[in-house]
């Protein structure tokens, strides 16, 4: 992210929410991220937007520490996720592109589950499930198994999950695929809206353009590179297109 | 990154493994059944082939049923040493490994706390069993169950966490079935479960060599002494030893530097 670099200068690393320079990463041969740069602040709501297989997946795995990044620096409210991995990890809340709700345990058992990971007390654990619970209108259905709740429903109930701990990043990794238009709304306006009211810096990674709000961060990844990033607007005026879709053909075609 | 934290951490994990463990009656009775398919049917029929002579901890001709016990109890702990890394496979796949992976608290706690809740598992298993085996006149003097615990502890973690190690090493969700061809069959025949150690060394010396070194024998016959208020000292040390190398691997594969986690792209 060409524009990243500077901003890093320009701010306190404290304001920055996710500070990545220069990553890059191998499998085997493989060059699946290629120098990649790119900045959040608090209260961004910043669209990943890639084809399957562009890297973001492995973006998000270096990010959450699943794999060490080998070059580069990564860094969450300035925390780098390396040498101060545990500080780091707190701030942030995943959403993965599989489900990975436990299908046989009930809604609050998997949120029990998840709270204890982050060492939270369990009366406490009790009352910000209840209020994340309530957030997502599904109250009714915590003590239901999470194999008889639909798609929809799971997906919300993992952003809830993602949420308990109070991260001040969310970092979301396809969380719309397989979920029809009306739970695809309902999560990205939830998701839109926390973002504003909490301050909370958001990493929305999607192949779906139409996800894509007026104003909004963009940083456009294909085959490992950041291509461009910014405002929908900046981009759509540098590329001489009408929109962001026409930007987005564009711009990865021409490296194609 | 205080006590408390830890603890609520692993209070979590075994929670979670006990409610699974709860859910799933299935996996509780197939657990169950296959020590005493080997009891019921195979010892009936094999106790007339095999004469078992006495030795340590036996002090008296016994019988054939009696003799294989221990190798079955063992035999449980191995297939929820496997089958609990076949879930880390499966919840990888699904992700919910993931989850516990970016928790704030490190790896290393993660891992034996879940492989503590698979021993908890096991050792709730060995216990049904037990009870059931008294059917079959499998009754081991009042303190051998108590004092098979601590055994029961250190053969579940040497084979969860050798469970662990190949969960880290497989590719592929698939490949399990493999596990249970090049893992789990050689490791029990070839092992004290079955036959004792002199029998084979009298047909095949090179074969008694690989059931004298194998982990597993080590678990069977530390369950074994156990199970009768002895202790055998060379076997105890042995599993221990057997235990740390297992599980150091086990760290290492799970480690995001160094890790097999990568090689696979992390799915």
């Amino acid at each position: 992210m060409g524009c990243g670099h500077q901003s890093v200068n320009n701010f306190n690393m404290s304001t920055s929410a996710l500070s990545i320079k220069n990553v890059s990463h191998n499998f085997g041969d493989f060059k699946a991220l290629d120098k990649v740069s790119l900045e959040i602040r608090p209260g961004d709501f910043t669209v990943l937007l890639g084809l399957n297989g562009a890297g973001k997946t492995t973006l998000y795995s270096l990010i959450t520490r699943l794999y060490n990044n080998n070059s580069g620096s990564i860094e969450i409210y300035g925390n780098n996720v390396r040498s101060e991995s545990v500080k780091a990890l707190r701030h942030i809340g995943v959403v993965f592109q599989q489900p990975t709700l436990d299908l046989d345990l009930s809604v609050r058992e998997n949120l029990n589950y998840h709270s204890s990971l982050h060492g939270i007390s369990k009366l406490d654990a009790r009352k910000k499930i209840d209020k994340e619970i309530a957030r997502i209108n599904l109250n009714d259905q915590l003590k239901k198994k999470v194999r008889s709740l639909s798609g929809g429903q799971r997906r919300r109930v993992e952003i809830a999950r993602a949420l308990i701990h109070e991260p001040k990043l969310l970092l979301l990794d396809e969380p719309t695929v397989g979920l029809d238009i009306g739970s695809r709304q309902l999560i990205l306006n939830h998701v839109k809206t926390l973002c504003k009211k909490n301050k909370l810096a958001v990493l929305w990674a999607t192949h779906l353009i139409d996800e894509i709000d007026k104003g909004e961060k963009v940083v456009i990844i294909d085959k490992g590179k950041v291509l461009d990033s910014g405002n929908v607007e900046k981009i759509v005026k540098k590329t001489k297109t009408k929109n962001i879709r026409e930007a987005f053909n564009k711009l990865v075609d021409i490296k194609i | 990154m205080s006590f408390t934290i830890y603890l609520r951490c692993f209070n979590g994990i075994v929670l979670r493994e006990a409610l699974r463990f709860v859910h799933q009656k299935e996996r509780f009775f197939s657990a169950l059944v296959r020590p005493l398919v080997w009891l019921g049917i195979f010892a009936a029929g094999f106790r007339s082939v095999l004469g078992v002579s006495i030795i340590p901890p036996y002090e008296t001709y016994i019988p054939y049923e009696v003799y294989i016990a221990p190798g079955l109890i063992a035999m449980i702990q191995l297939f929820n040493g496997m089958q609990s890394s076949l879930s880390m496979v499966y919840d990888r796949e699904m992700g919910s490994m993931k989850t516990m992976l970016v928790s704030p608290i490190p790896r290393w706690f993660l891992l034996i706390s879940k492989l503590l809740a698979g021993v908890f598992v096991s050792i709730l298993q060995v216990y049904a069993f037990l009870v059931i085996a008294s059917l079959w006149d499998i009754i081991p003097p009042i303190s051998g169950y108590i004092t098979i615990l601590p055994a029961l502890i250190i053969s579940g973690l040497m084979l969860g966490s050798l469970g662990m190690f190949l969960s880290s090493a497989i590719k592929q969700l698939e490949n399990f079935a493999g596990v249970m061809n090049f893992v789990i069959f050689p490791m029990f025949f070839a092992s004290s479960a079955l036959y004792p150690l002199w029998k084979i060394e009298e047909t095949s010396e090179w074969l008694y060599y690989v059931c004298f070194y194998n982990p597993f024998t080590y678990a069977v016959e530390s369950i074994r002494f156990s199970l009768y208020s002895q202790i055998n000292i060379e076997y105890s040390i042995g599993i221990v030893i057997f235990t740390f190398i297992f599980l150091f691997l086990s760290i290492l594969g799970y480690d995001p530097g160094r890790g097999n986690l990568q090689k696979k792209g992390g799915k």
